[in-house]
């Protein structure tokens, strides 16, 4: 075991370092922070240079805005922790980068390619996931919005719901079905759809924090063309299941757990238990230590599913259990944060903005969060489905052996 | 950067695996226990054969030079096994050695501890944390009684833990007196061993015992992480074989969450394991905290594993003669022995700065 990088790799890390340093100053003539258009038009500037250089959008060919890289585990790491430090913008982020692009790399037309990946890197299109639908959750290959070609046009009706930032996207990749009359899965088809257009209403979806982070979109006999399709008709869910190697693929991190420590424990000292400040109180520091377990096995874990990917080596059950253990380290967090909250929780958080000040009731929004966190991208008793199959290798669920 | 094990530390795995699989399949390790004796000559035999006594001692004094890390790897294997063997007190007897400045003691002592010619013991008490311990040093006599000694009634060499949290080497014999006690687990008899104006050696002050004590923290974590994955490993088995309503119950969707939520304290965990004992071979500023920490979490994972297992199991997980709770007697040793999770955890606060 060893945890330096080597010198070959601090090298690269200089060279990161020095391009960072001359790079990413995004300040005004008068050396003040950039704002609005100007920051945004930096930026953008800034990312074509980090592509230039090979840092950005490594597994994204040249001639679609990437910069073509070899894949390669220890600089993607290095990348990430240069610039985080450098608290300078990476790739943008979204569903049209993380899902859309590997897809259409894999699976899409030339002229596809041409004409979504680069905007798409360029944070031109915004693209929403049009997925789960309101009777299609875990159960995803049950989708029913519909689509049908006539006269050279797919027309699709139904509805796709918990589409993230739905309200500020432009297109959407959906799982539609085209052959009703084939077997659940082959019946679905990828397409491709332009929002913006009279037969789409998209309406915010408020959850239970009272934000509304999500939409519903309605499909009334929206239109695509025929070949805004990826793969073939019935296709569709082998497409969706692409899964590139990507240099981060399926390594689990303990960021998220790792900050949520950190404020826990910032909040123990300032709250008051029983006329104390809360961190000396017993039960608190037990919680707060135990929790710090379950958040440097993760940490450590991650080391490890970052030293195997490097070395070109599968994970095995480890990376299955990623999701979960996330999910239950929110839960535990949310447990401990109303606990030092105590009272404060009976007050309902303001909406963050601009202006707006928050007291500990603050808390409410990750004690609900992570609610949501356990549900989004595969509910957890979806998780223990798979881990306990794929992982364990038992049998598949007797509900599900015909699936 | 790596941090995975290697082709050569998987091996070694592998081999105290099979070799522990061949001294001491199950039969044999009832046959032992029911001699209420934690020393079989066969199992100690066979560990030394492959070097575990000097995995991680001194190559100039016998040993292969290796790591705390490689230690924690054999120990994980035996948590695994469950192989009746007085080791963790050899192991930390070896590191006190080890560590020590005292040459002649480690000329004297370290070949046999690394051969298990020599077999070593761990005596700290009353309390578990160097800072509580309560034998007193006179001349070159230490005095105390110590509860709780692994492997003492084949020990040669007692390291004590002595007021003030330093070490000191006890040969046995003269002024040392041995009770065995029930113990909980039968795979590692405990006794109570008095000494009473015992000649000691010194090995070092409370620095020393410090580091001690933390290895056999760490050592205590892989046992359980062996222990906790034998649980689940037995329990998958299981699910994958017993029928019930004309299916197997690893059919069930509620044995199969109940599996994953298992897998999910155990695997994770490893690598905490892997960094609390990597961190004291590199000399770390965080070794002692994480030691804390692995002891706590790995003891409370073990203990919840061994109780979902037997619940996984149904009426044959409790049962006397299934060996499933063997390892349930195993976990309530190393969430006890040198302390329970509650008293680390709040170490580490206290470390932290909290």
């Amino acid at each position: 075991m060893d945890l330096s990088y080597g010198v070959e790799n601090e090298s690269f890390r200089a060279e990161v370092k020095a391009f960072l340093k001359e790079a990413w100053k995004p300040l005004d003539d008068q050396g003040g922070v950039l704002k609005g258009p100007a920051l945004k038009a930096f930026i953008k500037g800034f990312r074509h240079q980090a592509v230039e250089r090979g840092y950005l959008y490594r597994g994204i060919p040249k001639r679609y805005g990437g910069s073509e890289q070899a894949a390669d585990v220890m600089k993607a790491q290095i990348i990430r922790e240069a610039f985080a430090a450098a608290r300078a913008p990476m790739e943008v982020s979204g569903n049209g980068i993380n899902m859309l692009v590997p897809t259409l790399l894999d699976r899409g037309e030339e002229w596809q390619r041409e004409m979504f990946v680069r905007p798409t890197v360029e944070g031109e299109f915004n693209w929403a996931q049009g997925y789960s639908e309101p009777g299609s959750g875990s159960d995803l290959a049950s989708v029913r919005t519909r689509a049908e070609l006539i006269n050279g046009e797919w027309v699709i009706n139904g509805s796709k719901i918990w589409t993230s930032q739905g309200d500020r996207c432009q297109y959407m990749f959906a799982l539609v079905r085209t052959e009703p009359e084939a077997a659940k899965h082959a019946g679905i088809s990828y397409l491709l759809i332009d929002l913006r257009q009279p037969g789409v209403t998209i309406r915010p979806l408020r959850q239970m924090t009272g934000e509304a982070g999500f939409s519903e979109i309605f499909f009334d006999n929206a239109k695509t063309p025929a070949d805004w399709i990826v793969g073939r008709p019935g296709e569709g869910w082998q497409v969706s299941r692409t899964t590139l190697k990507h240099e981060r693929a399926s390594i689990g991190s303990a960021d998220r757990g790792v900050e949520l420590l950190g404020k826990l424990v910032e909040l123990a000292r300032k709250a008051q238990r029983f006329g104390r400040p809360a961190i000396e109180d017993r039960e608190i520091r037990q919680d707060l230590a135990a929790f710090e377990g379950w958040v440097l096995a993760q940490k450590y874990t991650a080391y490890r599913q970052f030293s195997l990917a490097a070395d070109g080596k599968e994970a095995g059950i480890v990376g299955l259990l990623n999701k979960l253990y996330t999910t239950d380290i929110g839960h535990e967090a949310a447990r401990i944060a109303q606990e030092l909250i105590a009272d404060e929780a009976l007050l309902m958080p303001a909406i963050p903005g601009p202006g707006v000040r928050r007291g500990d009731e603050k808390w409410l929004d990750q004690v609900m969060g992570s609610l949501g966190v356990a549900i989004a991208g595969g509910a957890s008793n979806i998780q223990r489905n798979i881990i306990s199959e794929r992982g364990l290798g038992l049998p598949r669920d007797l509900a599900l052996q015909g699936e | 950067m790596k941090f995975h094990l290697s082709e050569e530390q998987e091996l070694i795995q592998d081999s105290i695996r099979r070799t522990l699989e061949d001294a001491c399949p199950p039969e044999r390790r009832r046959a032992i226990i029911a001699t209420d004796d934690d020393f079989d000559p066969v199992v100690w035999q066979a560990l030394m054969e492959l070097g575990v006594g000097g995995l991680s001692l001194p190559t100039e004094h016998g040993g292969s030079g290796l790591g705390l890390l490689d230690a924690a790897l054999a120990m994980e294997i035996v948590g695994y096994q469950g192989s009746p063997a007085p080791l963790l007190g050899h192991l930390l007897a070896g590191l006190a050695l080890a560590g020590s400045d005292n040459e002649a003691a480690k000329a004297k002592y370290l070949p046999g501890l690394a051969d298990g010619s020599l077999i070593g013991a761990f005596a700290v008490g009353d309390g578990w944390e160097p800072a509580s311990w309560t034998p007193t040093v006179s001349g070159n006599m230490v005095s105390g009684v110590v509860r709780f000694v692994g492997g003492a009634a084949r020990a040669g060499l007692f390291v004590v833990g002595i007021q003030g949290g330093g070490l000191v080497a006890v040969e046995s014999g003269e002024g040392v007196s041995i009770a065995s006690v029930a113990t909980s687990d039968p795979t590692r008899p405990l006794s109570t061993v008095t000494f009473a104006n015992a000649p000691c050696t010194p090995l070092g002050d409370a620095d020393l015992g410090q580091k001690v004590f933390d290895a056999g923290l760490v050592l205590l974590a892989a046992d359980a992480l062996g222990g906790a994955q034998r649980c689940l490993d037995l329990s998958v088995d299981y699910a994958k074989t017993r029928e019930q309503f004309g299916v197997i119950i690893g059919q069930f969707q509620a044995v199969k969450h109940q599996l994953a939520n298992m897998a999910l304290e155990v695997e994770p965990a490893r690598a905490l394991v892997w960094y609390a004992a990597y961190a004291a071979d590199a000399g770390l500023p965080d070794s002692s905290r994480v030691a804390a920490q692995a002891k706590a979490h790995l003891a409370d994972r073990f203990t919840s594993v061994t109780r979902a297992a037997v619940q996984a199991h149904g009426g044959i997980g409790y049962t006397w003669e299934y060996d499933l709770q063997l390892w349930f007697r195993r976990a309530l040793f190393d969430r006890a022995y040198l302390g329970a999770p509650s008293l680390h955890r709040e170490r580490a606060a206290v470390m932290a700065g909290w």
